[in-house]
Formats: C-alpha cells, structure tokens, sequence
C-alpha cells in the first residue's frame, strides 16, 4: 500500500470494509432486540408471578405441601393440603398415555418416513398435524360420550384376568375384587388412553423429523448389503433417530402432563394415592386447579397457584432437556 | 454407457462389458410382493372369523373395542405364520415390521375420522335447528327444547378473543422470529430455547398466570381482554417457532444477494426475507391460531362462562365456543349435551377450515410462486428497470449539461446504449 501511495500519489485509497450502520438499521435491530425480550420477559413473568403467589401457601405448607395427599385449604394454619395425590395421578395418566402414544406414533412416524411413498406420505403427514389442531374439549367429549362406555368392558376383562398384577386389580375397601362396570367409570386408565391420542401429533413430528435425517448413503449401503426394510431401519435410521425419539417422547410427556380439561371431563376426582389404573378415581394438578379454581378463597388460589408453579417446573424442565435433546441430534440447525 | 464411448480412448474410467453367465432376475427390493397381499387378506379373514367365532360362541360379545383388539392380535399371529411357510427369519421379521407400522398409521387415521365424525353426527339434533346460530343461552334454560337458545355468544366472543390474541401475537412473534434468525447471537439462542420450552406449556398456567398478573392486581376484571391474553401467552410459541423454522428456510443466496447491492438488514428483512417466507409465515400464524381457538381451560379460569353476548372485552365474562362446550356437557340434561355437541361442531368445522386454509396457502416451499404472483414479481422488475433507466438517463443528461462542475474526469459517457427497457419473459 505505501508502495503503490509513493508511486502514485493519486491513487484510489481502497475502501474501508468497516461500514457504519444505516439508522434504520439500527433502529430494525433495537425493535428486533426488544421483541426478543418481550417474549422472554412474558415467559419468566409467568414463573415469578406464580411463585410470588404461591409463596403464601408454600410457606405456610412448607415440605409437607409435596407429602401430604388432601387439599383442605379452608384452614390455612393446618396446613391440610399437599399436591402428593394429584401428581402422583398426573404422572400416572402420563404415563398410561405414553404406553398408548408412543407405540401408535412410533409406528406411524416410521409408517411415514419409510415405507408410504410421496403422494400418500405428504396427505398422512397433513392428517396428523390435523390431529394436533383438534380442540382438546372435543377429544374429552369424545373420551366421555364414546370411549367410556366401550373401554369398562376391556378394564373389566383386564381387571379379572391380569388381576394378580397389583395395578390391574380392581378392589374395593376391604380387599375384595369387583367386577361391576360402576367401578371402572372415570378410570385414570381412560382418562390416559384419551391424553395419549392428543400427544401422538407432537411425537410423531419429531420422531418423523429425526428419522428422514437419517443419510441416504447408510440406508442405501444397508440395502446393498441384502438387508430387508427392517433391518435398514434398525441398523441405520433408528440409530440415527435416536435423539428424536428419546426427545419426542419427552415433549410428549410434557404434553400429556399438562393437559386440563380432557382429563377433568372424565376423570371423578379424588385426593388420595390409587395405585388401580383401572378404578374409577384419580386427580391430576390441572384437573385439580380446574376444579378448585371457582371457590378457592384467597389463601385457597395462593395453594392452586403453588401446585400450577410445580407443575410449570416440572413441565419446563422436562421441555428444555427435551429440546435440548432434539436440537443435538437435529443436524442443520445452525444453533 | 461404456458403448457410447470410442474404443481407443484411453486414460478414461471404462466399464468392460463383463461376462454376466446365467442372468438371474433381480431381487425385488418392494417390501410388499403379491403372495404377501395375499397373506394379509387371507390372515384377516382368518382373524376376523376366529375372533367372532371367540366373542359369538365362548364368551357374549361385550364391547367393540374388545373385538378389534382380539381380531387384531390373531392377525398379527396368523399373519406371521403364513410368511413363516415361505420366508426366513429376516423376511418374518420384515413383515411383520411393516405390518405394525401400517396399523399403527392406520389406527391413528381411524381414530381422527372417529373422533371427527362421532362429533359431527351427534351434533345433528342442535345444528338442525336455525336458531341454534342466530339465538344465544340468555332466556334458555336446561329443560327448554333444542327450538330456543343458540350460541351466538359463543361464536362472537370466540372471534373477538382470537382478534385480540392475534392483534398481539402476529407482530411480536414474526418480530421475534425475525430476531432469531436475523440477528442472532447469544441472546438469541436464549430467547429460541425458552420459548421452545414454552411450546408446551399447561394451557391452565397459562391461565393462572394471568390471573395472578393481570386479574387479581386489579389490572384487568375477568373479561375477554384477559381471556384473550391468556390465550397470546399459549400462542405465542407456538407462532415463534413455526415461523422460525419457515424463515431458517429462506435460502442464503438471496440474502447474500440483497447484501451484495448494498442494501441494508432492514430492507433486506422487508423486502428479500419476508416476501419469500410469506407463505409458510401465514401458514405459521394460522395453524397457532388453530391451537388459540381449542383452548378451554385458559378462558375458564380468566373469563368464565356467561350465557349473552358480550362484546365489550374490558368488562364482564366473555365466553367462547369450547367453554360453551364445556360448560353445557357439564349438565345432566340430554338437550343441553346435544347442545354441547353442536357447539363442538361449530368449533371443528372452524377448525377444519382454517387448517384448510392453512394447507392451501402454505403448501410451497419458500421463494416457489404461483402463477399469477410470477407476473406480479414480472411485472414489478420491468417497473423497476423502468424507473432505473430513467434516472440514469437524467443523470447522464444532468452531467452533459454541465460536465465540468459535475464531474471533471468524466467527459464522455461510458458507454452509449438503447435505454428502453429490454422484454424478459416470453416473446410474443
């Protein structure tokens, strides 16, 4: 350069590359930073408003809130009250609904990314995001009026048969096995079955999205090697899906934890452990703080509000260790 | 190939023409071959008749469900034992991998149907009757006949909550998703991981949330206002990360491109980014506004159930259509379930036609064009030559005016051409 000044000392001085930014820049990136924030902000207020508000009733409740299986709020200083039943029922209902979701979206995310071909796969995919967009009032209405009445004779039948198995009996106060339909109304097994059908979109997405990243030159290599479809898929896809399908399970839970109102439209609420999946009985915290909610006082909406923060934690940890989960194995994502 | 290449020709990949033998017929890589339809058909059939032979004769038919599942597992039995008699272990396998995962698709698509058509047929008793969409619950009661009441409430508080909620959620989430993948840096990655983790959050802390924020500080009463935060609070995610991915996919080049004339992040955002994402964007809102409109339990607690019209969002309990539902299936009486199954009618087919909607607008990837916004983009290129050649042609006339105090080294134009604009497209 300062060859090229003393030999010409006109020359074009080259460009500085360091530009300044355009105001309007400056500005489009101050509105995009502060839209950012809002969301972050809107979603941390969430927890801090909860955990102020439940505060009261968490002091008052101390530990004995996670332990104790009643919810008698109408005399604070007892401290009667603890979230030990319903999120026992939660996790209970989660569960059942991922044995019922997991093999249903397992098999159709496979279905979808391996075996149908174009036309028909890009019309499955649509029905399963259509399942997604389907209101949840309107699978509990279907849970309650049409999958009741036809699941008691399948409980009943479980119940009689696989009875020695301790959480398919069925057995009143004294010990006896019951077999009237009566007692398998409103089972969390029911309530479950119809959570499970609402999380099947969710995991089926991700574990779809996971599996067609599989590469096209392990699957090819694994066919060239006389492998059937199946083999591929174990030796390839599901090794490299497995991510998705750890992380889609996951979110799924997450769903299927939080989910209100199809559970409170079946379920006939109770307050204490019952390890009967079968029995007619259950609670989860959403159904609870659903039910609770229209005559709490304010000390009682201090105590809903403690067990919505449990659950909110329990929900966003399991979230973030999903996505966090998903987003490793997700190549592409430039994060 | 190697036929298609002069022989001499040397220092070059070529395939001898190999001495194949005996040619064998390839193996047939589909899954599915003749003998296994036939297989499938005769395991069902076989399954089928078993199952009724089980249910019918030892035991009475109890539940419909109990059929399917029994037919069910005797087909998957039958079915492995018919390939067993011509495949191998990796073949059995095989089908019955295939078959597992067609019944689950299959279980899943019947399921949907189920569900949707359940809802339909015995929403017939109330949506027969006109009143049930030009009447509301105010001066009907639990035994009146399916003739009085409607739920014209419902619908319009339905309408005014999900404005509100997009009148929020539209701006701030494609800002926000626009910050993700425009901006980018550290606080970014934090504002994607936190509101993917929100994707699924309790529609009922949602509602709790505002409530303790909004409803007991005494910002807000429990109104449609609330009800319709609490439902930005649920959509908003959602709307973040489904337009987040569609703008992850907006190709580079065209950014670069934009980049590459000059132009700042603002106008490449505006006029580059936006534009091709447009599609999937609105795909993006519409399918968040399908969730917004379902959720039940954020309205209940916010709002709760009133039985007029309420089209003041800022004061007095606003309803909307899936806490109608709700609210009239809570009652024993069979007219108001009928009720209840109209109003989830309504609900679906609300439902049903903005996820259309969503499809038919979204279906294109970034950047793909339909016809007539081809010609629009066409036609818009010309206007912008148009326009350039203009300005170039005064300018040159400007520096012929007066060459010397404009610009003293330039004293010829640089080149001389036809400055009417040049026809792209097709010729006529």
């Amino acid at each position: 350069m300062s060859l090229n000044e003393t030999l010409k000392p006109n020359a074009d001085k080259p460009r500085s590359l360091k530009a300044r930014e355009p105001q309007a820049d400056l500005v489009f990136r101050a509105v995009a930073r502060s839209a950012g924030g809002l969301t972050i902000a809107i979603m941390l207020a969430v927890g801090l408003f909860l955990s102020l508000n439940g505060a009261n009733a968490m002091r008052i409740a101390g530990w004995g809130f996670l332990t104790t299986q009643s919810w008698n709020t109408s005399i604070p200083k007892a401290g009667e009250f603890g979230i030990a039943a319903v999120l026992f029922g939660t996790i209970q209902i989660a569960i059942i609904a991922l044995g019922v979701a997991f093999p249903l979206s397992f098999g159709t995310a496979l279905l979808i990314s391996e075996v149908l071909p174009g036309n028909i796969k890009s019309t499955f995919i649509s029905i399963v995001d259509l399942m997604a967009a389907v209101p949840s009032v309107i699978f509990g209405l279907w849970g309650v009026f049409f999958l009741q009445a036809n699941v008691i004779p399948v409980s009943a039948w479980i119940s009689q048969n696989l009875g020695w198995i301790p959480i398919f009996a069925v057995t009143d106060g004294s010990g006896h096995h019951v077999t009237e339909a009566s007692n398998f109304t409103s089972s969390s097994f029911i309530a479950g079955i119809v959570v499970g059908l609402m999380v099947v979109p969710t995991m089926t997405s991700v574990m779809r999205e996971a599996f067609s990243q599989a590469p096209v030159g392990e699957r090819e290599g694994a066919l060239a090697l006389g492998s059937t479809r199946w083999g591929m898929i174990r030796a390839v896809v599901l090794p490299y899906g497995r991510g998705g399908i750890i992380g889609g399970t996951m979110l799924g839970l997450g769903r299927a934890l939080g989910e209100t109102i199809a559970v409170y439209m079946i379920i006939s609420p109770i307050f204490n452990i019952n390890w009967q999946i079968l029995k007619s009985g259950g609670n989860s915290v959403s159904a609870l703080i659903a039910l609770r909610y229209g005559e709490a006082s304010g000390f009682g909406l201090s105590a809903l509000m403690a067990a919505g923060l449990v659950l909110f934690l329990i929900t966003m940890a399991i979230n973030f260790t999903a996505s966090s989960i998903v987003a490793r194995s997700r190549s592409g994502a430039d994060n | 190939m190697s036929n298609l290449l002069p022989a001499n020709i040397v220092n070059q990949t070529y395939t001898p023409t190999a001495d194949r033998g005996e040619e064998l017929p390839p193996r047939s890589i589909t899954a599915f071959q003749f003998h296994d339809i036939y297989n499938a058909l005769g395991a069902g059939a076989a399954a089928l008749s078993l199952a009724a032979l089980l249910f019918g004769w030892f035991a009475p038919l109890q539940s419909m469900i109990g059929y399917v599942l029994a037919s069910f597992v005797l087909f998957l039995l039958i079915f492995t034992l018919l390939t067993g008699f011509s495949g191998n272990r990796e073949e059995i396998t095989d089908r019955m991998a295939t078959t597992l995962m067609y019944s689950a698709g299959l279980i899943l698509i019947a399921t949907l149907l189920f569900v949707v058509f359940f809802t339909v047929a015995r929403s017939g008793d109330a949506i027969g009757h006109i009143n049930f969409f030009t009447e509301t619950q105010k001066l009907t009661g639990p035994l009146d006949p399916l003739t009085s009441g409607g739920v014209v409430h419902a619908i319009v508080g339905t309408l005014i909550q999900i404005s509100i909620a997009l009148a929020i959620t539209i701006p701030l989430g494609i800002t926000t998703a626009v910050f993700l993948n425009e901006v980018g840096g550290r606080f970014a990655r934090l504002v994607r991981t936190v509101s993917d983790a929100m994707t699924a959050l309790p529609s009922i802390v949602a509602g709790l949330f505002v409530f303790s924020a909004l409803i007991s500080t005494g910002v807000l009463q429990r109104s449609g206002m609330a009800a319709a935060i609490a439902i930005t609070v649920m959509m908003l995610p959602i709307v973040i990360r489904a337009s987040d991915v569609v703008l992850r996919l907006v190709p580079h080049n065209l950014r670069e491109a934009s980049y590459a004339l000059g132009t700042s992040r603002w106008r490449t955002v505006w006029h580059v980014v936006l534009p091709t994402a447009r599609s999937g964007l609105v795909t993006a809102v519409i399918l968040g506004t399908a969730r917004g409109l379902g959720e039940t339990s954020p309205v209940l607690l916010t709002s709760g159930a009133a039985a007029d019209t309420n089209v003041d969002p800022l004061h007095g309990p606003m309803i909307s259509l899936p806490l109608q539902v709700f609210t009239f299936i809570k009652s024993p009486e069979p007219n108001m379930i009928a009720r209840g199954f109209g109003t989830a009618a309504v609900l679906l087919a609300l439902v049903l036609v903005l996820f259309t909607l969503a499809r038919v607008l979204g279906g294109k990837a970034p950047g793909q064009q339909s016809k007539r916004q081809r010609m629009h983009t066409l036609s818009q290129s010309r206007q912008d030559e148009m326009r350039i050649a203009l300005k170039h042609k005064a300018r040159e006339k400007a520096a012929a005016a007066a060459p010397a105090k404009l610009n003293p080294t330039a004293t010829t134009p640089i080149y001389e051409q036809d400055l009417r604009p040049r026809r792209f497209g097709r010729k006529k």
